[in-house]
């Protein structure tokens, strides 16, 4: 009986305990309920997963309206897989929350928050689960509304600022969206993705068709932060809760990258990105991303805003993936999308362990302080080989692929950054350890101890799975390859 | 001509957007730049009500005697779309509020100057 | 013992010693017990391992498959036996070395240094077994970043800059350009594994073939080829035992190993002797030789001019691989081991002085010879193997290049050998002589300096005996060299 629902569970379950969470009159309570959540909703979402592999996609009637009229929610390996990432990521942050929450949100505000957090986290599974485009609109919206209010939960008054930017740029973006579906629906007269598949080859060469496809593929990609719209970015990472900034930085831009792969080769047409310039546009951004970011990356003087600028460059290299338009190419951008979330997952972690103990992480405040947190440290160091592509580790798997993809269509231009991006890496990760390992530590930094338990745990579980997932690709590849052949991009 | 005066709804959605979006971009005050983004909102409702109409066609009520109905879905979404722009301009709002209480001032320029010289 | 149990003690025990150092690390006697133990069970499980290698058993494991084709694996083949051989004797005997230096010279943070030390070796041996490309990258990969805290052991300003160009360089070329070049060997011909004739042939359009070989010369920066030799002399800042070890044996050969093992197991001598891959490129190991020469006679700082001269020992190696024939093959693969003893000979003898002294500049030197006559005439015995004369190991190598340069017809590069021969004289050979017969500056005889410490003198003796000895009995490097350029 469940197991035939577990689709909608995914959904409805978290969208149930907000504001059940909100109402809870301790906020160690809320959390609580959190945790229950979102556990039930990793299990769940691995359950999906297993479930879609063996059996194939799964079609869900929503009130048992049948599409394309009603709701379908339909999964396949790639959505099963973004679930996964979104479920898993929360369930290993919300350990990590208790503590750093409370540490960093008036206590009166946790009940919110952590009902906020749900609200986002509902969101965003909505949004990999529904199989009608219109209602990724309406998921889009529950979960940035509810991030842009985390994010103004942040300590400095920045925060605030912050967040009135993302509200502005994500408002714009999704509106955006709409004004893209519109002018599809107007020409396709449906809203189920599996449907638009099917009218959408007739209609390609209409300039509506086109012009909805741009403002789609805008949209999403202010809510992506590709380069160069991704100026919201730094200053939301920087500035938000950590706790926010980890779960954010590790799902939210995925489920965006998963819905432009959805639309790009499920939606549209095969080939409709190489007819299209689409596809010279996410190369020559992701170039453009990757080498810029990784620059700014270099410069920055906080450690969070430095891998904020490095995410946009990781953006970047999964945008470069999907400009190759090819099975290799889609694969990889998928493969990258699951480590990163691993990588900079645990990178954002390890830094909110040293906020938690000095109140800051700018360059100068972290100066010797891996030997008074040497686990902290050490996640850093691994998670930070992992970001640079060294071999053993999650992140080489990725440039791995990502350079064979180039490889395969003979782009040396793009093989060359994806290899400069990596010795860019290697001088901002090694800025911060250097600062953290060889800079003499104030007098200060002498009795900082390290982090509790509590916070340590999740930061070494994200850890230890960078390098299992470096020395055993199997699941990600063979997850990535099967999403990529659901997707639609044809094998050569 | 007939292509201008036979595409109104579009031009008329497409002038809102342009004033809308001008708004959100060109003013420094933070409450300003959210009226403009209602107005950028708004123009896109109006595009989709105006895609939904069928010419000749009634409102999507059942009545006997009636066969042609304008087509109800693009409303009911933008009923959904609605309530979301509230949203949002209740969140941006509060917002506001809040960075007046940090900042003392709305204006963009006044909050940069604020934070560099910090 | 079972083949596979002693493949895997031999990679593993160094790391377990680690842990022991770790764990001992307040009781310095004890911790130092830990690292002579582990070491001298290496050393005697690498020998055991040779000799049932020789008699033909083989040593293979896999460990993992971490991409769909591509395995963590390890493979003993002779050249890699050759290479864990050196690495395992030396260990031991830099081990008791680096004892009496690290506690006369009063180094801190000496747990960090025997830990990073005990992986590095680790690490070496990673490489010198590994069946693949991947498995050779990773190890490499890790023997870079692990050599790194014993670059800036120190932590002073100038260690922590010359870190950065150590880095900097070896990351930059191995993630710019070695990787690259090894994605390209993936999806040209679809497999990585280290195989006799190479893979290349056949699938690699020829024209490619040298672009493809430049990309592994100048991407394994570890074998110090010109521009991307920087690293090495940056290097030079770590404690003597680090240079010795490692910046004249472990690492640096780790990169010319690499070299050797890409042109004999991937490209194939036939294929690259058939096409001419390298005809090029062999001019740039031949410029590297006789640069670094220059260079060195101009530095009169001890341990830089040794530097530049590994650079100079180091493309020789790099020469020999690319001639591809077979001799000029068994040179290369030998002078891994010869230039190994007699260059760690003389960076011992440097630190001896270093620490007894506290001496760095060759200037300053004249005289103390008659006050240190052994640690001289190690320096001397170093010297005349590098040079390459008759009763020490270093001529046979320099005999089997110089025969590799007759039998592809390179005369001109024969000559080059030569030159190189002579600037070694000219470069190395002055030290030990003006120590021995000048005068010193003041003109007054040393009196208060002595020898250093038994164990220091004890690590030197060996290393230089054993450059005698190899003269005469050259045999089980021989017969390893020539197994790995005929075919196991």
């Amino acid at each position: 009986m469940i197991e035939n629902h577990i689709s909608l569970l995914l959904v409805v379950i978290p969208l149930i305990a907000a504001p059940i969470a909100a109402i809870l009159p301790w906020g160690r309570a809320s959390w609580m309920l959190t945790l229950v959540v979102t556990s039930a909703c990793f299990v769940l979402a691995g359950l999906q997963l297993w479930a879609v592999v063996h059996n194939g996609a799964i079609s869900y009637e929503l009130g048992g309206w049948a599409p394309p009229w009603g709701i379908e929610y339909r999964i396949d390996a790639l959505n099963a897989l973004v679930a996964l990432i979104v479920s898993a990521i929360a369930a290993i942050t919300v350990p990590y929350a208790l503590l750093s929450a409370e540490k960093e949100i008036p206590k009166q505000q946790i009940p919110l928050f952590y009902s906020a957090f749900l609200l986002c986290f509902a969101g965003l599974l909505g949004i990999t689960q529904t199989g009608d485009i219109f209602n990724v609109f309406v998921f889009l919206e529950i979960s940035s509304l509810s991030s842009y209010a985390l994010i103004s939960l942040g300590q400095r008054r920045q925060a605030l600022t912050s967040a009135y930017q993302y509200l502005i740029m994500g408002t714009l973006g999704a509106t955006f969206f709409l004004i893209g579906v519109g002018l599809i629906y107007a020409q396709t007269g449906t809203l189920n993705m599996m449907d638009l598949a099917q009218r959408l080859p007739e209609v390609t060469s209409l300039k509506t068709v086109h012009t909805g496809f741009a403002f789609i593929m805008i949209g999403f990609a202010l809510k992506l932060a590709l380069f160069p719209l991704h100026l919201w970015l730094p200053n939301a990472y920087t500035y938000a809760p950590t706790v926010i900034t980890v779960f954010l930085a590790a799902t939210a831009t995925k489920v965006a990258l998963y819905v432009m792969l959805r639309i790009l080769f499920t939606v549209f047409p095969d080939g409709f990105v190489s007819v299209t310039p689409t596809g010279d546009l996410f190369l020559l951004s992701g170039i453009a991303g990757v080498l810029t970011a990784s620059v700014y990356a270099i410069y920055q003087m906080n450690v969070k805003r430095l891998l904020a600028y490095s995410s946009v460059a990781q953006i970047g290299y999964m945008a470069m993936g999907i400009g190759f338009a090819s099975f290799k190419g889609v694969t990889a951008t998928i493969i990258h999308l699951f480590n990163h979330a691993l990588m900079k997952g645990a990178l954002f972690m390890a830094v909110g362990a040293i906020i938690y103990r000095i109140g800051a992480c700018r360059m100068d405040n972290i100066e010797g302080l891996g030997r008074q947190m040497p686990w902290t440290f050490g996640a850093i160091v691994i998670a930070g080989l992992s970001l640079i592509g060294v071999p053993g580790t999650a992140g080489f798997i990725s440039k791995w692929y990502l350079v064979l993809a180039a490889l395969e269509q003979q782009a040396w231009l793009s093989v060359g950054v994806i290899l400069f991006g990596s010795l860019l890496a290697v001088v901002y990760m090694g800025k911060v350890i250097e600062a953290l390992y060889f800079k003499p530590a104030s007098e200060a930094n002498l009795s900082v101890k390290e982090a509790p338990i509590l916070l340590l745990a999740p930061t070494w579980v994200l850890v230890f799975a960078n390098i299992y997932f470096g020395l055993n690709a199997e699941f990600t590849v063979g997850i990535a390859e099967h999403a990529a052949r659901a997707l639609g991009v044809a094998a050569k | 001509m007939d292509f201008v005066l036979g595409h109104y709804n579009y031009w008329i959605a497409i002038f809102l957007m342009m004033v809308g979006f001008y708004t959100v971009i060109s003013r420094g005050n933070l409450v300003k730049k959210i009226v403009g983004l209602n107005v950028f909102q708004v123009s896109v409702f109006l595009l989709y009500i105006s895609i939904g109409t069928v010419t000749g066609g009634a409102a999507p009520i059942i009545t006997q005697g009636i066969k042609l109905y304008s087509n109800p879905l693009p409303h009911v979404l933008i009923l959904t779309a609605i309530v979301v722009g509230v949203a949002t301009t209740a969140l941006g709002l509060a917002l506001v509020v809040r960075i007046k209480e940090a900042y003392g001032t709305i204006e963009e320029d006044e909050i940069h100057e604020q934070d560099h010289s910090l | 013992m079972s083949t596979t149990t002693l493949l895997l003690l031999v990679l593993l025990l160094p790391l377990l010693g680690a842990v022991g150092i770790i764990a001992a690390r307040r009781f310095p006697n004890i911790r130092e017990g830990v690292t002579l133990v582990t070491a001298s069970l290496v050393a005697v499980l690498v020998v055991i391992m040779a000799n049932r290698f020789m008699s033909g058993e083989v040593f293979a494991l896999t460990v993992g498959e971490p991409l769909p084709g591509i395995t963590i694996a390890f493979k003993v083949e002779a050249l890699g036996m050759l290479f864990a051989l050196v690495a395992g004797l030396l260990w031991i005997v830099t081990s008791i070395y680096a004892i009496g230096y690290m506690r006369e010279h009063k180094e801190k943070n000496q747990t960090r240094f025997y830990t990073a030390f005990a992986v590095a070796i680790s690490c070496t041996f990673g490489v010198a077994f590994s069946a693949n490309l991947f498995t050779l990258f990773l190890f490499y990969e890790l023997l870079t970043l692990s050599t790194y805290p014993l670059v800036t052991h120190t932590d002073t300003p100038a260690a922590k800059k010359a870190g950065r160009v150590y880095l900097g360089i070896l990351l930059g070329t191995s993630i710019g350009l070695f990787l690259l070049a090894i994605l390209v060997t993936w999806s040209v011909s679809g497999s990585v594994t280290f195989t006799q004739g190479g893979i290349l042939a056949g699938k690699l359009d020829p024209a490619w073939a040298g672009l493809l070989y430049a990309l592994f010369l100048f991407g394994i920066g570890k074998a110090a080829v010109m521009p991307f030799h920087r690293w090495l002399p940056a290097a030079m800042v770590a404690p003597t035992p680090v240079s010795a070890l490692l910046h004249a044996v472990a690492v640096v050969k780790a990169g010319v190993f690499t070299l050797l093992k890409v042109t004999i197991y991937i490209f194939g001598s036939d294929f690259i002797l058939a096409n001419d891959v390298t005809g090029g490129l062999i001019w740039v190991a031949a410029a590297t030789i006789l640069l670094s020469s220059l260079i060195a006679m101009s530095k009169d700082n001890l341990k830089a001019r040794l530097a530049y001269s590994t650079i100079s020992q180091l493309s020789y190696i790099a020469l020999g691989a690319m001639l591809a024939s077979k001799s000029g093959l068994i040179g290369a693969s030998m002078h891994i081991a010869m230039h190994a003893f007699a260059k760690i000979s003389l960076f011992f003898a440097a630190g001896a002085i270093l620490v007894v002294t506290h001496k760095k500049l060759i200037s300053e030197m004249d005289g103390l010879g008659r006050a240190m006559p052994v640690t001289f005439g190690v320096f001397l015995i170093g010297t005349m193997s590098i040079i390459g004369l008759p009763l020490f190991g270093g001529m046979w190598s320099k005999f089997y290049l110089g025969l590799g340069t007759v039998e592809t017809g390179q005369l001109l590069l024969l000559g080059i050998l030569m030159l190189s021969s002579l600037l070694n004289v000219a470069y190395l050979l002055p030290i030990p002589i003006r120590a021995f017969f000048s005068k010193p500056a003041d003109g007054k005889p040393y009196t208060k300096i002595n020898e250093a410490p038994k164990t220091i003198l004890l690590a030197m003796v060996i290393t230089s005996s054993l450059c005698i000895i190899l003269f005469f009995y050259p045999d089980p490097f021989y017969q390893l060299a020539t197994l790995a350029v005929g075919g196991r």
